[in-house]
């Protein structure tokens, strides 16, 4: 069997055992052992299956030749002009040297093809002319690299949960939840329910990892956002979860909509959902940058058609009998068209459009308030959606969707990442939630990412989304397991823990430090990439890339303080509240096992001697991101210049020096406390309340949306009531009358009628009682009477 | 035209038959004993079936008219079988009263007065 046919079919098992777990939860969930503890190994068992799935299909990638890869892809629908696979060949061998040798970047922009990938459909849904929907898959490098990173976090946190969540297998009282008696929630436990919806959500991550077209990504897109929705709201009993559930979905739907606009403007104009060709049709990505131009981005005939309509339709008018011609024609004058602007808005609006889907997913400004207020679930789904999940889905949709976006596009997505990472990063420094730190740490770290994609460092940024996914998986798992043993999320309450859970404190410690990029942890290499990436792009466009570059090392200060403020504050120093310290445990060892193991990733999964970037490289969108048309002055550079050693050292020394920085302003509040961090707060007084609130986001989203939406439906609400109530209510009081009328007619007329006829019966009746006497010899003799009379009066009336 | 100069034809059987009808009913209206009211009632049967037969003889009829014919004696004979049934239904009824009232007086019998 060979790689084309082989490795749909392992990713496809991957990605379908989750739902086989989820279906056999839902059905004989509860009934799975005590309270449905089977369900956990049901669960964690198939996502085990899929991670060696995953973890085969990655291991076929890297040891089948590309040479042998390329014999196939003719028959598999794929790309297969003779070119591209001399060249396609010559890339990936190319990227493995590169890992250590950063000097073949110029060969590399020589290079040109696209990656190696194979497409096809599993099954097709339906037909509607030309719209074709299918179950597809789309698998590069990418593919791979997501689904291993998934399935062996989801896996950690399988393991996790079964520890963390054992609370619900017996009854459960919630002491957030008060009666109007006064007494705390009683419930049963949830145990199944939880591995039930942790299925769905990793089978629904995988399947839009292995998406194939636009329209599947966005069914599995929203069976994310469904999931989360269950998850986050999974203490449905507490106010607060249900509000962070319905807040992440309804955020979530506003991105959404830009998405399906994005989608419309791609579907309209290009005729295909496909992302790669499948059975001879061209999908998106080969319409955009086609080979016969050298995989450089233009507008596709589709969008200038599209654009230039009226212009097509003075042709048509000129050809008034030959249609034909007219056609013809239009074919001649797309060029022209093209050179004048046309069809390049429409590129810039589907970018854009599946962009905003992406900044509602992945928690990007202004749409991250729902993220931090998601940490009302349970930690294992906070780890998840953070990492592996939900978040991830959006950088990877960005990174999917490279070829298709524009450099104009491409700098929206630079600066709201830009924004997002400084805002949540400031954020960060004054929360007091442990589990509302990292959040913000994830908004801001995915900032990081959507800077990198936005400033064309296509590998730096989804290197990171999978170097973060680790360690921050592995910073929400040690959380998860300090809130166990404390009960409390407040590190205010905190401190000197790390003498009682020392498993959860040093892993935690590995976490911090790869987050901050710490040399040789994952984390510096990879955001080494990012600002390297920032540095070259400065150096092409001084305006816009000095303040892109400022705040990404800025951020990287912000990020080393907030990060070592948090863990000093929980692990080190007196305890600032013997209660909670006299309570505190170290987890069990179901539970610092996984927090082990990830903390071996999230060290080691950056070192570039493991191929990560190599692998990413290997998927690498053909073609160069250019020139802006709309912005001429706007120039991206090669992410390969980012490696050039002048440029590398300097970032390198930069981020290393503002992460030491941060490292060491926190080491002077909370690690030696030669700072009074009450001092700080005092003297920036302003500055801290507004972080402190948020930057009144919230507070803002409630006057601009909330409000007048409740406003709104007020009003509707008091028309339904006033106008469209009132108008039932009269119509009904006017049938009402009506009845009432209609009664008395009938009492009064119809009745009165009838009695009188009765009463009149009746008194005839009783007259004529007397008549009969009983008396049978006067009867005769009546009878006789009658007899004669008659007799005689017919003999005078016959006589006359 | 005086009958008693004629020979015997069915005026005359009409006036027998007028006879004991009117006896009949006499006898009905005036008898305060019941078996007395049947009797009555049997004779203003026979005294219809007396003209029914007088006047489906062909012998009687000598000015040449046409008579009933078998038509006349079918129907006395019919009114023979209702007077037996009747008689057979009158009797048990006045059996049963005669049982309830230890009396046949039909004047004691007004309980279906109205």
């Amino acid at each position: 069997m060979d790689t084309a046919t082989f490795l749909p079919i392992l990713l496809g098992l991957a990605w379908l055992l989750p739902l086989a777990s989820f279906a056999l939860i839902v059905l004989v969930g509860p009934r799975m052992g005590r309270a449905g503890v089977m369900a956990s190994y049901v669960a964690t068992g198939a996502i085990l299956g899929s991670l060696v799935a995953s973890v085969v299909a990655l291991g076929i990638w890297v040891f089948s030749s590309p040479a042998e890869a390329s014999g196939p892809r003719g028959e598999h629908g794929a790309v297969a002009s003779a070119p591209h696979e001399a060249t396609a060949g010559g890339h990936a061998g190319e990227a493995k040297e590169h890992a250590g040798d950063h000097a073949s970047a110029a060969e590399h922009q020589a290079q040109a093809g696209p990656p190696r990938h194979y497409t096809g459909d599993w099954y097709t849904l339906g037909r509607f002319g030309a719209l074709a929907i299918t179950v597809s898959y789309y698998i590069d490098a990418l593919t791979i690299g997501m689904f291993a990173m998934v399935t062996a976090i989801a896996t950690c946190i399988h393991f996790y949960s079964i520890g963390y969540m054992h609370d619900e297998l017996d009854e459960v009282v919630d002491h957030e939840v008060t009666l109007s008696d006064g007494r705390h929630l009683h419930r049963p436990g949830r145990f199944h329910r939880f591995f039930q919806y942790m299925s769905l959500f990793s089978f629904s991550m995988l399947g839009l990892v292995v998406a194939g077209n636009v329209a599947m990504v966005f069914v599995f897109w929203e069976l994310v956002g469904i999931c989360s929705y269950f998850l986050i709201g999974f203490y449905i009993e507490r106010k607060s979860a249900t509000n962070a559930a319905n807040k992440a979905f309804i955020v979530n739907r506003i991105g959404d909509f830009g998405m399906i606009v994005g989608m419309m403007a791609l579907w309209a104009s290009l005729g295909t959902f496909a992302f790669g060709d499948v059975d001879g049709r061209q999908g998106i990505f080969s319409q955009v940058r086609s080979a016969e131009n050298g995989y450089r981005l233009e507008a596709p005939a589709g969008m200038v058609r599209a654009s230039a309509a009226e212009l097509a339709a003075e042709v048509v008018r000129d050809h008034p009998r030959n249609p034909a011609a007219a056609e013809s024609e239009i074919l001649a004058r797309v060029v022209s068209w093209r050179e004048q602007g046309h069809g390049y808005w429409l590129l810039v609006v589907a970018g854009i459009g599946i962009f905003c889907g992406c900044v509602g997913k992945s928690a990007q400004f202004p749409l991250h308030v729902w993220l931090p207020d998601a940490m009302e679930g349970p930690t294992p789904v906070s780890a998840l959606v953070h990492s592996a999940t939900m978040v991830a889905a959006g950088v990877y949709l960005v990174g999917r969707f490279y070829p298709v976006f524009a450099p104009e596009v491409l700098l929206v997505i630079a600066v709201i990442g830009a924004i997002t990472l400084l805002l949540a990063a400031s954020i960060a420094i004054t929360a007091v939630d442990i589990k509302r730190v990292l959040a913000y740490s994830t908004v801001s770290q995915l900032g990081y990412m959507m800077l990198a994609l936005g400033l064309g460092g296509w590998a730096a940024g989804l290197f990171h989304l999978i170097t973060h996914a680790f360690f921050k998986s592995l910073l929400f798992l040690c959380s998860g397991s300090v809130i166990h043993a404390c009960h409390t999320n407040d590190i205010t309450r905190m401190g000197g823990l790390r003498k009682i859970m020392p498993w959860t404190a040093y892993t935690m410690l590995v976490g911090c430090l790869a987050i901050i990029g710490a040399p040789l942890f994952s984390g510096f290499f990879s955001k080494d990439a990012i600002i390297a990436q920032a540095l070259s792009f400065w150096n092409l466009n001084p305006t816009p890339g000095g303040v892109l570059f400022a705040v990404a090392a800025g951020g990287a200060a912000v990020t080393a303080f907030y990060m070592f403020r948090l863990w000093f504050m929980t692990f080190t120093g007196e305890p600032r509240d013997r209660h909670v310290h006299e309570h505190a445990h170290e987890s069990p060892p179901i539970m610092y096992v996984p927090l082990v193991v990830l903390a071996v990733f999230a060290v080691a999964v950056g070192w570039p001697w493991l191929g990560v970037v190599s692998l990413l490289e290997q998927a690498r969108p053909a073609g160069e991101l250019g020139q802006g048309l709309l912005l001429p002055g706007l120039v991206y550079p090669d992410e390969h210049a980012s490696h050039a050693a002048d440029v590398h050292l300097l970032a390198t020394l930069v981020a290393s020096a503002t992460a030491l920085g941060g490292f060491l302003l926190a080491v002077l509040f909370y690690g030696v406390r030669l700072l009074d961090p009450a001092e700080a707060r005092q003297q920036f007084r302003p500055l801290y309340n507004l972080l402190w609130n948020k930057w009144h986001f919230d507070e803002l989203y409630q006057v601009l949306f909330v409000r007048p939406v409740h406003l709104a439906a007020g009003a509707v609400a008091a028309f339904d009531k006033g106008v469209i109530d009132g108008l039932i209510h009269g119509s009904a009081r006017w049938t009402r009358r009506l009845a009432d009328f209609d009664d008395l007619i009938d009492r009064y007329l119809v009745d009165q009628s009838v009695n009188v006829f009765a009463a009149w019966t009746w008194s005839l009746g009783n007259s004529l009682r007397s008549v009969q006497t009983g008396r049978l010899r006067q009867y005769v003799m009546l009878i006789v009477i009658g007899t004669v009379a008659l007799t005689v009066l017919i003999n005078f009336a016959s006589a006359r | 035209m005086n009958l008693l100069a004629e020979p015997v034809g069915v005026s005359h059987f009409m006036v027998v038959g007028a006879i004991m009808f009117v006896s009949g009913v006499v006898c009905m209206a005036a008898k305060r004993n019941a078996l007395g009211v049947l009797m009555g009632i049997e004779l203003v049967l026979n005294g219809a079936n007396v003209n029914f037969v007088a006047m489906s003889s062909d012998f009687l009829y000598r000015e040449g008219g046409l008579s009933l014919g078998l038509d006349g004696q079918l129907i006395a004979l019919f009114v023979i079988v209702l007077a037996a049934a009747e008689a057979a239904v009158a009797l048990a009824i006045t059996l049963n009263f005669y049982n309830n009232h230890a009396t046949v007086d039909v004047d004691r019998a007004d309980e279906l007065k109205g």
